[in-house]
């Protein structure tokens, strides 16, 4: 069956911010999605509220929308384009969920809009539960006993039947979000209750608990003729109970019989079809019972998944690409492998490899939660690593992590469990953690016996053996005196249970390069395999590697000029997709100047590990060991001009130094700059060299130091890690015992020494706070002639306090002055020069009292890159590439790379995407530390209507009526005045504690509610109440006392809960009373990309 | 642990650790082939197309579920040797009754591991299957004895694995004499769902076959090359030449076509795994095949080609176009595999039906 000749314009849904369950594996996917569409000479408009994704560049889609994914938004936006399809496969659930919403009102039948990949029938099978659950048993495959609920008390009566422990699980949720266990029927009422919350259509699955039994994935493709593949099967080391996400997994499955494997594929098949899902890729699940082999489906997810990232990459199979090309109505036999190039896709990829996927999780950011992993995703990101065995790949992704781990325990922080005892370690290992693979490495080491543990764990006692041997390795390695001691076979067999030289290094106490060194004494050193889907039963023609230790090394000489770029592995709070956009832009751009590009990176959800977005791509861990092992196969031909190390934040910059030391060239800024503006000392000289104010402030190593610098500066004082990002365990102190407790928390072991972040070397950081603020980022390109191009400044919204990368910002600024402006350009160009910056520096500034204070320099991408680069049409990361590589911003000026940027028409406002929906115990008030996950961007005329436009993108809708509770600290009750004034102007009832009720009563702002303290037995009722009586529309709560337990943290947590917008500064409440006052006047008007360019350019100068 | 050495014709040399059986005088050879699937490593292990050939797995990780009973092809190993990267220590299986490791060595099966499996797999597609040797003998030795490895063409390997004696499974309404050039017990499933099985040596003459009346005559996989067959293409000759329903699979899909007077040639690595695309021509629909052939056949008179490999081309299926007689090359019962092609059976229930 050829293209489908029928339509021509496609809308693709993108999937928006990046949120737990669903990161950028849904850039991957959508981007290829345009690209193959574009390919095939369809029109495609695409819709996405995240800028930070490669699929909203102008270029991949002929008319983007960076919109509110919202089904209004997305009306006005098939009413304006008349789409001839929809394809809402690629967006994860978000996209599917927008589809159903768009044909249960009817959108797409009054527009004549078709919905190809998968029909709405199968997605609303598929999606709901129950609807699921009865397909499955129509076609006569087993689902674990349950029944469905609507309320709390139906639950009850549910589980007495299917008895206890029970799993709860919302429909129509993502991640998990709402779903947990209950072993008795009180724990059941309360998860009830929020699982009931959870789900869109308030319908809960109760249902029998098989936690412990093997848990397993098929991706699965369909093609419109009814040809069906198996892409991957993935078996999850932590069992049942574990979400999948959340989950370290293994590729393909290890311990199930092929007669298994084929019943399972049997049913996979059967299940696609019974759903109905016509073309593309689904990720169906299954429990296997260890005892006797019983198996049952657990879901189906009819679209593209993060499981299908993983897969792709795994695998080497492209899905999301051949997911959009049957969506067009090719068949899977008339789409060519790209990998061998001659024989089709309709086949099942044979590895010859492992793959193990390992979770990354931001606990230690988010305080009030604990590290208990269970049924909802919590990670927030994910390393993957190939290796020929199962202990290779887990010690290469434990390494990938970047958690401060050399691989399986083996290195400093291993200590962290040595006082423990035995039963304690079992008790611990025992509940699933962030931590448990190194409980299961100490207690196998300390001699506890297999059976033992998956008795208390339920891990398949084949991983643990797997595991064991690294743990005999171990014990071997520890014999020998030193690096000399060993021979070549001794080495290998080190080398291929995955042990890195830092770990030897370690064990042996000598330095990393020592046992380099005598390894490559005797001859073993990394080979380099590839990913080329049939296990080398076919020639590959793509240069996708890994690096094993074994005797045949297949990379090809190349003689070209190429580029190291280095990603930024797995996605954290603080360091996310923004750095991989900067990472892509850069290979593209080095492509197009002539330049052979070689990516290097460990996190699968990515565009940049997609096979064909460099010339090569090494899936290696970022880690000094195995980046070098690259950068030596690399130079064995052609001529290497440099390594980029400044586009993949943190985790590349981190090996600049070393690299450079080794005698390769850094593009770009230079260390020795990159190391003046990360160090206090050197960093303070430079600003005072340059007059350029900064905050007073002193390092400390220790608390007698620490109070004697605030005793120079005073307090509120700013406490802070030097050499972190995301402001990573950043405070705010307002007296000596808040200070103590901080130098206390950060002088501990913890996650932050795992970060590398605390250290003789890397002193505290102590600054005054400047209360009141107004905070600046300014993104800039410096090249070698001093050439500066000052790609945006944008004012930020909160006021400085809130980190950066949570505070919601504007371009152009919406009220600093002119001067100001000026004043902020040129610190940018001094610092810039001061650094000698090549390529991209980021500058951040608080402005008081019109007065300009440096916080900070980042000589290297910043995450507000592709938020400015979309807002102006400047591609900032590809010049800045561009420019590290030698060329100058007249030259790309004259090659058109570099269009003035665009001004006026539009103001583009960026907002923080916060995860507290997931961690309800978490307090949402914003500080110093950053805890976003992801960003969306509102674009339209006016400041108000942009920033209404990213808060209705962030989910949170501003109402044009109603209520607006009020509860301020005192030094921000005088600029609350104003804004309660605004808000009562704009039709709002007033209600607010009693401090601030008094205050504004006496201002004369009519206040109806006067709130009691909360929970203050008066019987009248207080902030909560009102919350969840729906009474409040607005909360704008600003900090009085810190922390979950005081009165604004209940209140803070009530809004999460029930999902009402709430304010916690001042600023914010003034830009949302804007946003409202011009939203309720204008009719919601949506653009695309291209004309806000477009006309831009028409005003220029 | 003992170092083992691999050595192939060409001289190529690998350096693993010796697993299973020690051979006589530490040295085992045999045909090297690899095979691409990723589970089924028993199955593989006890099929008897496999005599002649040391099956080297593509897939690092063997014997992770250990063995068990009913997931033997054949009473014993069919091949001469294992060549594996890694063989499992533990076993994890609810289905298993013993190792891997122990199994070989219980059934005289000597293998090597530790080997860069990807490497061999790649020399051998460039250079084709070859003779190999390997053990802990001195490299001196095990090259001489590559060097003397025969090989698989033009050698009658049927004739060792084939049963002496006839006998029957099953109790399906239809009668079926099969041939056994080497058969497979997942073949003898799926013919027993609706036939009495008489199992018959491959060299029982076409007269004693058909004095036994059967509604079809099964030619099963089998071991080596076609072309050594001469008595068995005769018997199938007469067989056709009878009118009986006809089904061949593999080395029977070959001598059918052999002896309707096609010619049969060898692969230059054959096809071994469990993910080959295969298209039925009948409506274009792609089946997910499991495949062990080194020999194939082309230019069969009287015949109309209704299988084609969709990675090289190769004919995968043909069927008479003047009686009642088909075949494939790939393997419809699976074992280990897909199941994308079982149908075939039921075709071949039809056709005895259909001309009763
Ligand atoms: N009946 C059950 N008993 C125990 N654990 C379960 C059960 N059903 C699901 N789980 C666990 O919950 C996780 C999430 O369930 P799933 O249906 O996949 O929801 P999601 O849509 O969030 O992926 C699964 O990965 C599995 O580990
Ligand atoms: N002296 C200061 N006064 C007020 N706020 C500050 C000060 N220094 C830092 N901040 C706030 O802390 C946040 C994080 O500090 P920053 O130096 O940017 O760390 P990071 O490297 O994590 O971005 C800033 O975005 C700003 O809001
Ligand atoms: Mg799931
Ligand atoms: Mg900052």
């Amino acid at each position: 069956m050829p293209k489908r000749t029928d339509i021509h314009k496609v809308l693709v849904l993108g999937s928006g911010p990046i949120v737990i369950g669903q990161a950028c594996e849904f850039d991957y996917s959508g981007t290829q999605a345009c690209r193959v569409l574009k390919e095939e000479g369809f029109t495609v408009v695409l819709a996405n509220s995240n800028p930070a994704t490669i699929m909203t560049d102008p270029e991949f889609a002929h008319r983007t929308y960076i919109e509110p994914l919202t089904r209004d938004v997305l009306a006005a936006i098939i009413e304006r384009e008349r789409p001839d399809a929809v394809l809402p496969t690629l967006g994860g659930q978000t996209a599917l969920n927008l589809a159903m919403e768009l044909v249960e009102d009817g959108v797409l039948e009054r527009f004549g809009v078709e919905l190809i990949g998968a029909k709405a029938l199968a997605i609303r099978t598929a999606e709901d539960r129950e609807l699921f659950k009865a397909a499955m048993v129509e076609i006569g495959l087993q689902v674990p006993a349950s029944g469905f609920a609507h309320t709390v008390a139906e639950a009850l009566v549910v589980a007495e039947e299917v008895g206890y422990p029970i799993i709860v699980r919302p429909s129509f949720i993502l991640g998990g979000k709402g779903t947990g266990m209950a072993a008795d029927a009180d724990e059941l009422a309360r998860l009830a209750g929020e699982g009931l919350a959870a789900s869109p259509i308030s319908e809960i699955l109760v249902e029998r608990s098989i936690a412990g039994w093997k848990e397993y994935e098929l991706e699965v493709m369909r093609d419109l003729a009814d040809n069906c593949v198996v892409v991957c099967s993935i078996e999850n080391v932590d069992p049942m109970g574990v979400h999948t996400g959340d989950s370290i997994t293994v590729a393909p499955a290890q311990t199930l019989t092929d007669v298994e494997y084929q019943h399972m594929r049997d049913a996979a098949f059967a299940c696609i079809r019974r759903i109905g899902v016509e073309t593309g890729g689904s990720n169906i699940q299954f429990a296997v019972n260890p005892e006797n082999g019983d198996m049952v489906v657990i879901e189906m997810n009819p679209r593209v998944s993060r499981s299908s990232a993983l897969s792709s990459k795994a695998t080497g199979f492209p899905i999301a690409k051949i997911a959009a090309k049957l969506a067009v109505g090719y068949t899977l036999d008339e789409i060519t492998n790209d990998i061998t190039g001659v024989t089709p896709a309709s086949f099942e990829p044979a590895i010859d490899y492992v793959v193990t996927k390992v979770p990354r999780w931001a606990f230690e950011k988010l305080p009030g939660t604990t590290d208990v992993l269970g049924t909802r995703m919590q990670s927030v990101g994910e390393a993957m690593a190939i290796g020929r065995t199962f202990p290779e790949s887990l010690q290469k992704a434990l390494a990938s992590l970047e958690h401060g781990r050399a691989g399986l325990a083996c290195d400093p922080a291993e200590a962290a469990l040595d006082e423990m005892g035995d039963d304690e370690l079992l008790r611990r290992a025992a509940i699933a953690t962030p931590d448990r693979p190194f409980h299961l490495e100490a207690l196998l080491r300390r001699g506890v016996s297999v059976e033992r543990l998956a008795e208390a764990t339920r891990v398949d006692p084949w991983f643990l053996d797997q595991i064991s041997l690294i743990v005999e390795e171990r014990a071997v390695l520890a014999g020998f005196a030193g690096p000399a001691a060993l021979d070549r076979a001794q080495w290998r067999r080190a080398k291929r249970l995955g042990f890195a030289d830092a770990q030897l290094a370690w064990l042996w106490s000598v330095p990393e390069a020592e046992v380099r060194a005598a390894r490559g004494d005797c001859g073993v050193t990394a080979t380099f395999k590839t990913v080329d889907t049939c296990a080398a039963e076919f020639a590959a023609l793509t240069p996708y590697h890994y690096s094993p230790y074994e005797d045949e090394d297949e990379v090809q000489p190349s003689e070209r000029r190429k580029v190291v770029i280095l990603g930024s592995g797995p996605n954290r709070i603080g360091q996310g997709i923004e750095f991989d956009y900067c990472c892509v832009h850069a290979s593209f751009a080095l492509a197009d100047a002539g330049f052979e590009t070689v990516m290097v990176n460990c996190n699968p959800e990515t565009v940049s590990t997609d096979y064909d977005t460099s010339d090569r791509l090494y899936f290696e861990p970022l880690s000094f060991e195995h980046v070098l092992n690259v950068l030596e196969a690399e130079s064995r031909s052609g001529e290497l001009v440099g390594v980029v190390v400044s586009l993949g934040g943190q985790t590349p910059l981190k090996l600049a130094q070393a690299i450079e030391d080794a005698g390769y060239p850094i593009l770009g800024t230079s260390p020795a700059s990159i190391d003046a503006a990360e160090d206090r000392e050197l960093w303070s000289s430079l600003c005072t060299r340059l007059a350029i104010p900064q905050p007073a402030g002193g390092t400390a190593a220790t608390a007698e130091e620490a109070l004697a610098v605030v005793g120079r500066i005073g307090y509120p004082a700013l406490v802070r890690p030097s050499y972190v990002l995301g402001g990573r365990a950043m405070s705010i102190v307002y007296d000596d015992d808040g200070l103590l407790a901080a130098m206390e928390e950060l002088s501990r072991f913890g996650s932050l020494g795992r970060e590398g972040g605390l250290s003789a070397s890397r002193p505290v950081l102590i600054d005054r706070f400047l209360e009141g603020a107004i905070e600046v980022d300014v993104d800039a390109v410096r090249d070698a002639t001093g050439d500066l191009l000052i790609g945006g400044v944008m004012e930020h919204v909160e006021e400085a306090g809130v980190h950066s990368g949570d505070s919601a910002c504007a371009l152009p600024p919406y009220d600093l002055t002119h001067q100001v402006i000026a004043v902020l350009e040129q610190h940018t160009a001094a610092i810039a020069e001061a650094l000698d910056v090549r390529g991209l520096v980021n500058v951040q500034y608080a402005v008081q009292d019109g007065q300009v204070f440096v916080i900070e320099a980042n000589p290297r991408a910043s995450r507000t890159v592709p938020f400015v680069a979309k807002a102006t049409g400047v591609p900032l990361a590809k010049v800045a590439a561009r420019v590290m590589a030698g060329a100058t911003l007249a030259e790309l000026r004259v090659e058109g790379l570099l269009r003035p940027p665009v001004t006026g028409g539009h103001v583009s406002v960026k907002e923080a995407v916060l995860p507290f929906d997931r961690f309800p115990d978490v307090d949402t008030l914003l500080g110093p530390e950053m805890r976003s996950t992801g960003e969306v961007m509102g674009i339209d005329a006016t400041f108000g209507l942009a920033f209404a436009k990213s808060q209705l993108a962030a989910g949170d809708r501003l109402p044009s009526e109603g209520c607006v509770f009020f509860s301020l600290a005192d030094q921000d009750k005088q600029a609350g005045l104003g804004v309660a004034v605004r808000f009562v102007e704009l039709g709002f009832s007033i209600a607010a504690t009693s401090g601030t009720a008094a205050f504004l009563d006496e201002a004369g702002v009519p206040v109806k509610i006067v709130v009691a303290k909360v929970g203050d037995g008066t019987g009248q009722p207080d902030a909560v109440d009102l919350i969840a009586q729906g009474e409040v529309q607005v909360v704008v709560n600003t900090p009085r006392g810190r922390g979950s337990r005081s009165d604004g943290g209940h209140i803070r947590k009530a809004c999460t809960i029930h999902g009402v917008v709430c304010l916690t500064t001042v600023a914010a409440a003034r830009a949302a009373a804007a946003g409202i006052a011009e939203w309720g006047r204008t009719t919601l008007a949506v653009r695309t990309l291209q004309e806000h360019h477009a006309d831009g350019q028409g005003t220029l100068l | 642990m003992s170092l083992s050495l691999l050595l192939l014709a060409d001289g190529t040399l690998f350096e693993g650790e010796a697993i299973g059986a020690g051979p006589p005088g530490g040295v085992a050879g045999g045909e090297v082939v690899f095979s691409t699937a990723m589970s089924g490593y028993q199955e593989i292990i006890t099929d008897p197309s496999y005599a002649g050939q040391v099956v080297a797995f593509t897939y690092p990780h063997i014997g992770n579920y250990g063995v068990n009973p009913a997931d033997m092809e054949s009473a014993r190993p069919g091949c001469r040797g294992v060549v594996v990267r890694d063989l499992a220590r533990l076993r994890s299986s609810w289905r298993s009754n013993e190792d891997l490791g122990a199994f070989l060595v219980r059934t005289g099966t000597p293998g090597i591991a530790g080997i860069d499996t990807r490497r061999l797999t790649r020399h051998i597609r460039q250079a084709g299957a070859m003779p190999c040797a390997f053990g802990t003998a001195d490299e001196a030795t095990l090259r001489a004895a590559a060097a003397a490895e025969p090989g698989t063409a033009g050698i009658d390997l049927v004739a060792g694995v084939s049963t002496t004696e006839p006998y029957t499974v099953g109790d399906g309404p239809l009668r079926v004499v099969a041939y056994d050039y080497g058969i497979k017990a997942t073949i003898l499933r799926h013919l027993s769902v609706f036939a009495t099985v008489e199992v018959v040596p491959a060299s029982m003459p076409a007269e004693e076959v058909l004095a036994r009346q059967p509604d079809g005559v099964f030619l099963s996989n089998g071991p080596g090359d076609p072309d050594t067959l001469g008595y068995a293409v005769d018997a199938v000759r007469h067989v056709l030449e009878s009118g009986v329903p006809t089904f061949g699979i593999c080395l029977g899909h070959q001598l059918l076509g052999a002896a309707l007077g096609g010619t049969t040639y060898k692969l230059a690595f054959g096809h071994h795994g469990g993910n080959h695309p295969v298209r039925r021509l009948r409506d274009g629909a792609v089946e997910i095949t499991s495949q062990n052939h080194s020999f194939a056949v082309v230019d069969v008179p009287g015949t109309e080609v209704t299988h084609v490999n969709l990675n090289d081309g190769v004919v995968e299926g043909i069927r008479c176009t003047d009686r009642p007689a088909f075949g494939v090359q790939h393997h419809p019962e699976a074992g280990p595999g897909p199941h994308d092609a079982s149908y075939l059976f039921g075709d071949f229930a039809d056709l005895m039906l259909g001309s009763r």
